[in-house]
């Protein structure tokens, strides 16, 4: 399906040798990341959706789901399943830690990735209509142990909700399930993270099985499902200078519980963690 | 300021690039009654009407100079934003005393002048990996300026911005430059690209943006014709990686490490490999861009989008390594200048130069 056009703005009739454009991304880049990801998404993760349709097909919406998996493979398949099945890019919200990685850095802007400014997320939403997904959990979700799983983290300080608000789009809440029995982490060495300036360094269970390397890069076949929950709106005038700090709190709150009960819903109907 | 009365108006840096073509561009319209001009060298364009005086650096005779000549304007394109062409010391004695000096002038009591307009760069945004994608014009930098022109400049804005405070009836314009390209300028960009290989650093392919180098000029003719006070940035649409920049221009990207890369790029630099000024460093690593929706809204339209700066700057390139040097040569004569310009003689003032310097320009 062909995948429209991030930013026709800028891009029209300019004398271009590159697709790349303003963010960083790069369609060229994510069809063949695409190519290359999809037997993982059909059939290794074999990722199945619920209620893909409450994804708007056009106009910006912000998509907000839980975060888990020592290297969290949930956002490489949401936003490979959403430009497979609805053919809209979409822009992932990450730390600005990702920009100073060499070569990791360029890639994942390439691959969508930008860094999680308030502005960015205004004008992409806002002035660009485009799909942003965002993990409010942030680090906090994957570097949770599994004895954790499931159990999401605060949704820092509701800063999605102000900018949805702000730039008048829904919010889509996601729930994942599959994500936190890809890659568990048994325990945490924090010494060797801040030596080595990384958010968290995991021990995984990936580790154990396969060694160091392998099992950095190897993720346990769980069965993935994702369900969009029902598009949150919120009856605020856009583009106001503050919103209501209690406000953006308990909408925050309000979508983290339901994405939290989503899930327990989830794993009650979940027979096996490899075959669902 | 009576928008019918004809215009009087000071531009800075006469003998460098961008006062030279400012001049140019405001002497070629009837409204303007006066330029004038101030350098330290000769001028380095052929200029008609324009009225050269030579000062100081720190412009100390400006106040007598702006009384006696009425002037109702001043234009300050000269401020260094290229780290190369001077030592620190005298790159401070320029942009902030100049600018300092220049503003005292300008605030006087019984001051004629009405407005001021300043040519600053994006670099006072700097450059790090937590800036948003476009800067906008209340936005603050998000690290500390890690070179000295950013500095500078960042104490030019603030006197500016110290003098639109004092002098509320002065329509005072602030103009952020993104990186320019062009057929004639030379930045360390520039100076990057035209050579053999380009730096980069390993495992980063920033995105940049730019302006070309005659809409830097209209932009600044634009707001000292209309009045539009405040701060704006001026920049092509559209941002593009530095690798496909390379490529367009046909320079081969050198990547320099990314751990020590300011020792790794010396020996090079030494060697007359590639030029390395420390503005490029960061922007080679993160990039920058800003948003142009309010120069925009004031009325000012881009020839050029960054792509097009881009590609107009490898057109310039690839004529210049099949001939060489494009640059139209130009020898400032004062007394032939002041000759055409005062000289009882000389019948037909506005068309004082030769008929073959006219088709130059």
């Amino acid at each position: 399906m062909p995948l429209r056009t991030p930013s026709a703005t800028t891009t029209q009739c300019d004398p271009r040798i590159s697709d790349v454009d303003e963010w960083g991304r790069s369609e060229h880049m994510r069809s063949i990341v695409r190519r290359l990801s999809n037997p993982v998404y059909r059939h290794w993760f074999r990722v199945e959706w619920e209620g893909l349709e409450k994804i708007p097909a056009s106009g910006g919406a912000l998509l907000v789901a839980n975060h888990a998996g020592a290297i969290p493979p949930d956002a490489p398949m949401i936003i490979h399943g959403i430009e497979e099945e609805l053919g809209r890019p979409v822009y992932g919200l990450a730390d600005y830690f990702f920009k100073e990685l060499p070569v990791g850095g360029t890639l994942w802007a390439r691959l969508g990735g930008v860094t999680a400014h308030p502005d960015n997320a205004l004008r992409l939403l806002r002035d660009q209509g485009q799909l942003v997904l965002v993990f409010p959990e942030g680090t906090k979700g994957p570097s949770k142990t599994y004895a954790n799983r499931y159990k999401l983290r605060r949704f820092g300080r509701g800063g999605f909700v102000e900018i949805a608000m702000r730039a008048g789009v829904p919010v889509v809440p996601i729930a994942v399930v599959g994500a936190e029995e890809a890659m568990p982490i048994l325990f945490r060495l924090p010494k060797i993270a801040s030596v080595l300036g990384l958010p968290y360094f995991p021990i995984t269970l990936n580790h154990l099985l396969f060694g160091p390397v392998l099992g950095t890069t190897l993720y346990l076949p769980a069965k993935f499902k994702l369900r969009v929950l029902d598009p949150v709106t919120f009856d605020v005038a856009p583009a106001q200078e503050r919103y209501s700090k209690s406000r953006i709190m308990d909408e925050s709150e309000r979508i983290r519980t339901e994405i939290q009960e989503a899930l327990y819903d989830m794993l009650r109907s979940r027979h096996s963690i490899w075959l669902g | 300021m009576n928008p019918a009365a004809k215009r009087r108006i000071l531009v800075t840096g006469l003998d460098t690039f961008w006062g030279g073509r400012v001049a140019q561009a405001l002497e070629a319209k009837p409204e303007v009654e006066v330029v004038l001009g101030l350098g330290t060298g000769s001028p380095s364009v052929a200029l008609e009407r324009t009225e050269y005086v030579r000062t100081d650096q720190a412009y100390s005779s400006l106040s007598r100079i702006v009384r006696a000549a009425r002037v109702d304007t001043i234009v300050h394109t000269f401020l260094i934003v290229d780290s190369t062409s001077t030592n620190s010391r005298s790159l401070h004695e320029l942009n902030v005393i100049g600018t300092m000096n220049l503003l005292a002038a300008a605030g006087s009591a019984n001051t004629p002048v009405r407005q001021v307009i300043v040519k600053s760069s994006t670099m006072v945004y700097g450059c790090s990996s937590r800036d948003p994608a476009f800067f906008t014009e209340e936005m603050d930098a998000t690290t500390r300026p890690k070179t000295r022109i950013e500095r500078s400049l960042r104490d030019v804005e603030a006197l500016l911005r110290d003098f639109a405070d004092d002098n509320p009836s002065t329509v005072v314009t602030l103009l952020r430059f993104a990186n320019v390209l062009g057929e004639e300028i030379s930045t360390p960009i520039t100076r990057s690209l035209a050579r053999a290989f380009a730096p980069s650093i390993l495992g980063f392919d920033p995105l940049l943006q730019f302006i070309q180098e005659s809409d830097v000029v209209r932009c600044l003719e634009l707001v000292t014709m209309h009045q539009r006070p405040g701060i704006f940035n001026v920049a092509g649409r559209g941002r593009l990686p530095w690798s496909e920049v390379a490529a367009t221009v046909g320079a081969k990207l050198l990547p320099l490490p990314p751990l020590g890369t300011r020792l790794a790029a010396k020996p090079l630099v030494k060697a007359g490999l590639i030029d390395f000024p420390p503005e490029l460093e960061c922007l080679l690593r993160f990039g920058r861009g800003v948003d142009t929706t309010r120069i925009e809204n004031a009325g000012f339209e881009h020839h050029f989008t960054s792509a097009r700066a881009v590609d107009s700057f490898a057109r310039a390139t690839r004529l210049k390594r099949a001939v060489g040097s494009t640059k139209r040569s130009y020898t400032y004569e004062a007394d032939v200048e002041a000759f055409f310009r005062h000289s009882p003689t000389v019948v037909n003032k506005d068309r004082a130069t030769t008929d073959d310097e006219v088709k130059a320009t």
